[in-house]
């Protein structure tokens, strides 16, 4: 598709995914649909594939089957220089943070304005600090990142997916690691940004109660394919047993709490040959 | 027959990772022309690949100088010829120590810090944060260390020889009486420009780009893990040191007949 196709209602759509790591498939027919202005959280345990997720949606990695369209384009038939500019409407908030740790807060927010843009030092400091505003930073715009917090360094690191003002922000696994007034500021912020700037926001978590607090839809993955999909109210109450379980945090159903093991009273006082 | 399947699968692997390195420095020369736009990512990677190598350099290089003159005096005194110290000291920087002792330290201390920024910069997902941010790292990060390490060896090695030089004077006119004119002169007279200097001045490029080389694709290539970085650094100083010491022996083959 063109880069100029009508905008439809669908930002990410996502057919026929199938990815492999070895002979494991890791995506094994996955299709998704990220409405615009949105807020979709992808959900599923450990292990599921949902950063490799994001990777995918970025072009950081390929399928080996299916398409995956942004914006009508399709990512991976993009050349380079086309996914790079694909790429500088997308922002992505790395689970790590990511900032370059040779450079302080200010420029780091700042770089990819200084790489992109041809604005003046002027413009690009106002730029810098509103952005720095928009996630309560501007005053720790001198420091330098291994002087912030995990919370702090990952809303710098959102104050610098912003930078460039993107259509679309990735989120990989937000709220690990973080205490409870982190949390809270970030779960705050991601609506927020999402709905003051029309962002659409695809979050990768397996938080379910922050999760399911800001989005708007959830995708729930696990073993290859998508298992569910719908509002957090309608996952919570019409869901699955398996969505249930996960959802509710049970520590037993269909993901079973025992690992597979012969009878208890057989282990205990049969022949331990 | 699992020796010969062991055997295949090394040698699979090393082919694997030798196509890896050659791609990576074909990725890393395309982004030359982008270096020559921005000359400042070049400068701030030759302070810190060459310049904060040059103290260990100086250090290394007039102490080699003196050892050079003491050890060669005590030879050619017993010929009496002690008056061709001068080419004996000069002669040994120029050709091989200085170009090889300076390529063994700068994997030493530039190679395994390149190693271990990049591969910290992979493991902390720098690298996948500049893709993202739609930079190319191989040109913005990569590229301007290459050209930094490639434009330091050969001016390092130089300071290398020079100091080596000046050791081998303080300590053969200085210590053990030799004459200074005679130092000078069986130099100046003795030493070819382009049969000595020139060709050690070509062996310290080409080891600057294989320690350089090897240095950034072992941090590009490494599982960015604190333990695949540790190893990658390892690796780093290994294979230059044995690249060197054998590059060494077949470019002074071709050189010196």
């Amino acid at each position: 598709m063109s880069r100029n196709a009508p905008a439809d209602d669908t930002l990410v759509r996502i057919r026929g995914l199938k990815f492999y790591r070895g002979t494991r498939a890791i995506f094994n027919g996955v299709d998704i649909d990220i409405p615009r202005g949105s807020v979709t959280a992808i959900m599923g345990p450990s292990g599921t594939g949902k950063t490799t997720l994001l990777k995918l949606i970025g072009g950081q990695l390929a399928p080996d089957a299916g398409t995956i369209e942004v914006d009508g384009q399709s990512v991976h038939a993009l050349s380079k220089p086309d996914l790079y500019r694909l790429r500088m409407r997308m922002g992505m908030l790395f689970q790590t943070g990511a900032l370059l740790t040779d450079l302080s807060v200010f420029e780091n927010v700042a770089y990819p304005l200084r790489e992109h843009t041809r604005l003046n030092d002027s413009m690009i400091r106002k730029l810098v600090l509103i952005k720095l505003e928009a996630v309560g930073l501007r005053g720790a715009h001198g420091l330098m990142p291994n002087e912030l917090s995990g919370g702090m360094a990952r809303r710098v690191a959102l104050a610098r997916a912003i930078a460039l003002d993107p259509m679309m922000i990735m989120y990989d696994e937000p709220f690990t690691g973080q205490d409870p007034i982190s949390m809270g500021v970030l779960v705050q912020l991601i609506r927020r940004l999402n709905d003051a700037a029309r962002i659409t926001s695809v979050v990768v978590s397996h938080d379910v109660a922050e999760a399911s607090e800001i989005a708007d839809l959830i995708y729930v993955i696990s073993d290859g394919r998508v298992i569910e999909s719908g509002s957090p109210q309608a996952l919570r109450e019409k869901g699955g047993e398996w969505t249930r379980q996960f959802m509710g945090g049970l520590p037993d159903g269909p993901v079973p709490f025992h690992f597979p093991a012969p009878e208890l009273e057989g282990d205990l006082f049969g022949d331990p040959a | 027959m699992e020796w010969l399947a062991q055997l295949g699968r090394s040698g699979l692997s090393f082919s694997a990772g030798l196509g890896r390195a050659n791609l990576l420095m074909l990725a890393m020369l395309r982004g030359v022309p982008q270096l020559l736009r921005r000359p400042r990512l070049l400068v701030e990677q030759l302070l810190s690949v060459g310049v904060l190598t040059v103290l260990i350099i100086a250090v290394s290089g007039t102490f080699v100088g003196m050892v050079l003159a003491l050890q060669g005096y005590y030879i050619l005194s017993r010929f009496g010829a002690e008056a061709t110290l001068g080419v004996m000291v000069a002669a040994s920087l120029v050709r091989e120590l200085g170009p090889v002792v300076t390529a063994l330290l700068f994997a030493g201390r530039a190679g395994s810090a390149l190693s271990a920024e990049i591969g910290l910069m992979k493991a902390t997902e720098q690298l996948s944060g500049l893709e993202m941010m739609a930079v190319n790292p191989e040109h913005r990060v990569l590229t301007p260390r290459l050209i930094a390490g490639i434009i330091s060896m050969p001016l390092l090695a130089g300071m290398f020889s020079v100091l080596g030089v000046y050791g081998g004077w303080f300590v053969g006119v200085g210590l053990l009486g030799v004459d200074e004119g005679t130092y000078w002169a069986q130099m100046q007279s003795q030493i070819d420009w382009d049969a000595d200097v020139l060709n050690g001045v070509i062996k310290s490029v080409v080891f600057g780009v294989v320690c350089t080389w090897i240095a950034i694709f072992q941090g590009y290539d490494c599982i960015p893990t604190s333990e695949g970085v540790s190893r990658a650094t390892t690796r780093t100083v290994v294979h230059s040191s044995l690249a060197v010491l054998g590059l060494d022996f077949v470019l002074t083959a071709l050189m010196f007949n």
